[in-house]
């Protein structure tokens, strides 16, 4: 990875457009309009974005086109999907294509913060700007070369032609000219028009590293190698808040391979990305670090989470969630008056435990602290705080800490927290500058996440003499992902009741929303799709609940509670948040929703005549500002053994950049969704996570993947449509549509996940 | 201690114990091969053992004396292996990646042992390699052509 980044920055110099010069406007639109108007989508990021071709490509005389990733790529596509969008609108041929990727560096490339399923949203735009940049310098170098009016030719799959005189000139040939022109102003772009996108748009697409991948030829975190490289594991406070006591590391030393042992500072809450503290065994392999950690004596003082306890801690959440009050999020009419009225009633209640993201490369960051400067390589998601947080943690400058992001083995929110940075930084400090990997175990990851939250949730609902719905109350009790950055924080924030408590779309005349308080004792991260898991489980399963109890159609009574196609600012729901993006760009559109939910009920053939113990199941939400909708249809054998014949998923995402890669996310959100419905659980003992490797949290393996999954794109107007996310919004419909679906199969409800062993007889 | 791996001799130096994962990445350099979980339960540091798959993670490198070990770096030595490549290439299988050298041992473990393996072949033979990001759908289907190409091409 040194090398390579290295060898870019040569060619950006000595080949590529960048002879004339690095320095040019960059685009920061948050930064230069007035700072009093409220900033959304890509101008609302951090650092917000830049549509510079001389940051992003450079040409080689060869021919070859390099292009930056700024995005890190961790099974999304990412680095397949934006880069082909500047090669299509540049015209350059995606086979003569190299993708490299960025160093954190948010002044230089603008946001790389790689979560809210956001890349391809925020960075669309740019990227075609950054593609029709380059091509048109590329178009105006043969123009000049030639002399004829630019008017007169068109690049072309590589090569600039002039179709008058039958000439042509290769992007290799024409990039020392074309480096010396200037970039066009933004306003005077010209793109492509859509019916001419070689890539854009395309399913056939093939991934930028599927052939490294499948040679095993890739370079994750995990395979960093440097000269004189030490290794490192770290022993970490059993709970959250424990401490260093004391230790005993004279067995340690006496394993071969072992050099020595340090500590690592722990820090007071909140937890924010700080390192957990511990002893670090430092030796000549993982494997020697691994087994010196074991022969650690350490004796840890208790700190404030020790007594974690979840079913204690369940019980609690229920208590606040079964009581009236707590605070208010929305208030529509008077739920409590009609449900004291009303005739027919149902209330139920819905409990997720904690999960792990557990991404298949654990956390791993290499360090190489050098006095002044430290440079690290990691499988980051969030290459700008790590520098800035390791900065702080070495009393450094950010611009004197350089992060190379590797690929990531999967990130999943877990490595967007660089707290296993910092502690490979310190290690190296501490080591007085010698170069070493800080290797976290199955065990660390699982055992030190920042879990997904544990949630509980109490749902009513009244409805009058003809069925319609009345009344609709939704408490939800939750610690917060606040708490991990202020640990007085009681209550979920916006960007947590914005994903589909306050925003539900439904015509109920008297709602009432509220969020009674729990507290957070470990700490609390994002999860794919966050806080829609919960909320969506809650919700899609009581609707299923509530048709069952009044008879009617599951399909016909979501659609009802729907009601008529509008357009919805999201302010009228009290969601401020709205995934960042502006409520006029991005109303919730029901209209959008109820067609997804058609779609994949005609597609699944909803209501289909099943044998006795099968059973469809259907769910429906709206994240990320995509519209998902699926139905899931399971098969339940009588000694409860469940298995899904099929899914079916319909998606409106807006536009589609790369249809392959989305496919291949919402793929692997319905096995995600099915693996946290089926099996997913940290529980707590004594302040510590019980499970700690793959036998005890269990995730979904391929015997117990559906058979089918069909994944249905909804088709969108133009490129001009505002684009919706897609990494995670095809988890949230999933675990309520198979709990759905297991309803219609045996009549038992599952209201507490993971359902694992509930169906046994 | 001598290894044969992909077809060369390797001089060791290491602990009888050292599963043969830490010695492939951390003493060999040989990164393909991954750490998941270092208990044999997840399948990404899968490499074959006189061409049977096993969990390098918890074998240690005295179980490989005189024996052969073949890593994601050669599979595409096999034919079968090559095949598989392929199909995952052309599939579009990965997403992270990070759980695929395994999936692709694996895999050829099952076609050489098993030419025309269904579903429930499959299933049996895939089920100890975890792949995070879902892409079992994928795996199943590249699985399924390398086997009809493997076919065809003894066929033709």
């Amino acid at each position: 990875m040194k090398d390579k980044i290295a060898n870019i920055s040569r060619r950006n110099f000595v080949k590529g457009f960048a002879l004339s010069g690095l320095v040019l406007a960059v685009g920061l639109p948050g930064l230069s309009t007035a700072a009093e108007a409220k900033q959304y989508g890509r101008d609302g990021m951090p650092h917000g974005w830049v549509d510079n071709p001389l940051v992003f490509v450079s040409i080689a005389e060869d021919g070859t086109v390099t292009i930056v990733a700024h995005r890190s790529e961790m099974g999304q596509g990412v680095r397949t999907s934006l880069p082909m969008v500047v090669a299509d609108e540049m015209e350059a041929d995606w086979a003569q294509v190299k993708v490299v990727q960025a160093y954190g560096d948010e002044e230089k490339f603008g946001n790389q913060d790689t979560d809210g399923s956001r890349s391809v949203r925020h960075f669309f735009m740019p990227m075609r700007n950054v593609g029709a940049a380059a091509r048109m310098m590329l178009e105006t170098a043969a123009a000049a070369l030639w002399s004829v009016p630019v008017s007169e030719v068109k690049a072309m799959n590589h090569k600039v032609v002039h179709e008058a005189s039958g000439r042509s000139v290769g992007f290799g040939e024409l990039a020392q000219s074309a480096s010396k022109l200037p970039v066009p102003e933004r306003e005077s772009l010209i793109y492509k028009d859509a019916s001419d996108f070689r890539y854009i748009g395309k399913s056939d697409m093939k991934l930028a590293d599927g052939e490294v991948i499948a040679t095993g030829q890739t370079e994750y975190g995990m395979d960093i190698r440097l000269e004189n490289m030490v290794y490192a594991v770290v022993a970490h406070p059993p709970a959250y808040g424990d401490t260093l006591a004391s230790y005993d590391d004279k067995e340690t030393l006496n394993v071969p391979g072992v050099i020595k042992t340090l500590t690592l500072p722990s820090s007071a809450p909140p937890a924010v990305f700080n390192p957990l503290g511990g002893v670090v065994v430092v030796a000549e392999n993982t494997w020697a670090a691994i087994q010196g950690r074991e022969k650690l004596k350490i004796e840890w003082k208790a700190g404030p989470n020790s007594d974690y306890e979840s079913a204690a801690f369940r019980e609690k959440m229920q208590t606040s969630a079964n009581q009236k009050g707590g605070k208010v999020l929305r208030q529509l009419g008077d739920s409590y008056q009609v449900l004291e009225d009303a005739e027919a009633t149902i209330s139920a209640d819905y409990y997720i435990p904690h999960l792990a993201q557990a991404p298949m490369e654990p956390p791993v960051a290499t360090a190489y602290f050098k006095g002044d400067s430290c440079e690290l390589w990691a499988p980051t998601q969030a290459p700008q705080a790590s520098r800035d947080t390791v900065a702080k943690w070495l009393e450094l400058k950010p611009e004197q800490v350089k992060v190379n992001v590797t690929l990531l083995g999967g990130g999943f929110g877990r490595k967007s927290k660089p707290d296993f940075l910092v502690e490979a930084a310190l290690t190296s400090k501490a080591l007085g500058g010698k170069p070493v990997k800080l290797v976290w175990t199955r065990e660390d990851d699982i055992q030190h996440s920042y879990f997904h939250t544990v949630s509980y949730e109490h749902l009513q609902a009244a409805f009058d003499e003809n069925g319609k719905t009345q009344a609709w109350l939704h408490r939800t009790v939750a610690p917060s992902i606040a708490s991990t950055f202020d640990a007085s924080s009681v209550h979920q924030m916006p960007i947590e009741i914005g994903m589909g408590v306050v925003n539900i779309p439904f015509s109920i005349p008297n709602i009432q929303l509220e969020n009674p308080a729990a507290e957070n004792h470990t700490r609390i991260g994002w999860f794919r799709s966050v806080s829609n898991i919960p909320h969506a489980f809650a919700v899609q399963s009581f609707i299923s609940e509530m048709a069952h109890q009044q008879n009617r159609d599951h399909k016909a009574l979501l659609l009802e509670l729907i009601g008529d196609d509008r357009e919805i600012d999201p302010r009228m729901l009290r969601d401020e948040w709205n995934y960042g993006e502006s409520p006029e760009q991005y109303p919730l559109n029901t209209g959008r929703l109820r067609r997804v939910i058609e779609h994949v009920t005609e597609t699944a053939n909803w209501g289909k005549s099943l044998p006795e113990g099968q059973g469809q199941g259907l769910a429906a939400h709206y994240s990320f500002v995509t519209y998902v909708a699926a139905v899931v249809e399971v098969k339940v054998s009588d000694d409860g053994e469940v298995s899904v014949p099929k899914v079916d998923i319909s998606v409106d995402c807006g536009p589609q950049v790369n249809p392959e890669r989305i496919r291949s996310q919402v793929e692997g959100a319905c096995i995600m969704g099915i693996s946290l419905a089926m099996l997913g659980e940290i529980s707590f003992k004594d302040g510590v996570a019980v499970q700690n490797n793959f036998d005890g949290y269990q995730v979904s393996r391929m015997n117990e993947a559906p058979a089918e999954i069909n994944v249905h794109l909804m088709p969108a107007n133009s490129y001009d449509d505002p684009l919706g996310g897609v990494g995670e919004p095809g988890m949230p419909p999933i675990a309520p549509a198979l709990c759905n679906a297991i309803f219609a199969a045996t009549k038992k409800r599952i209201r507490n996940l993971p359902i694992r062993y509930q169906l046994e007889a | 201690m001598k290894l044969t791996i992909n077809e060369q001799v390797h001089e060791l130096n290491a602990p009888d114990e050292m599963p043969i994962l830490w010695a492939l990445r951390d003493v060999l350099g040989m990164t393909g091969t991954k750490f998941g979980c270092g208990k044999s339960l997840c399948g990404a540091c899968t490499v074959m053992l006189d061409g049977n798959p096993i969990r390098s993670c918890v074998t240690p490198v005295k179980a490989a004396e005189n024996k052969s070990i073949t890593t994601i770096e050669a599979i595409s030595e096999q034919k079968t292996g090559q095949a598989i490549q392929n199909a995952w290439i052309e599939n579009n299988v990965p997403q992270c990646g990070y759980c695929q050298s395994g999936q692709i041992v694996s895999a050829t473990a099952l076609l050489n042992a098993n030419p025309q393996p269904n579903d429930e072949d499959i299933n049996n033979a895939m089920s100890g390699n975890i792949c995070r990001c879902g892409t079992y759908n994928r795996i199943r289907d590249a699985i399924k052509q390398a086997a009809n190409k493997l076919e065809a091409d003894h066929e033709g």
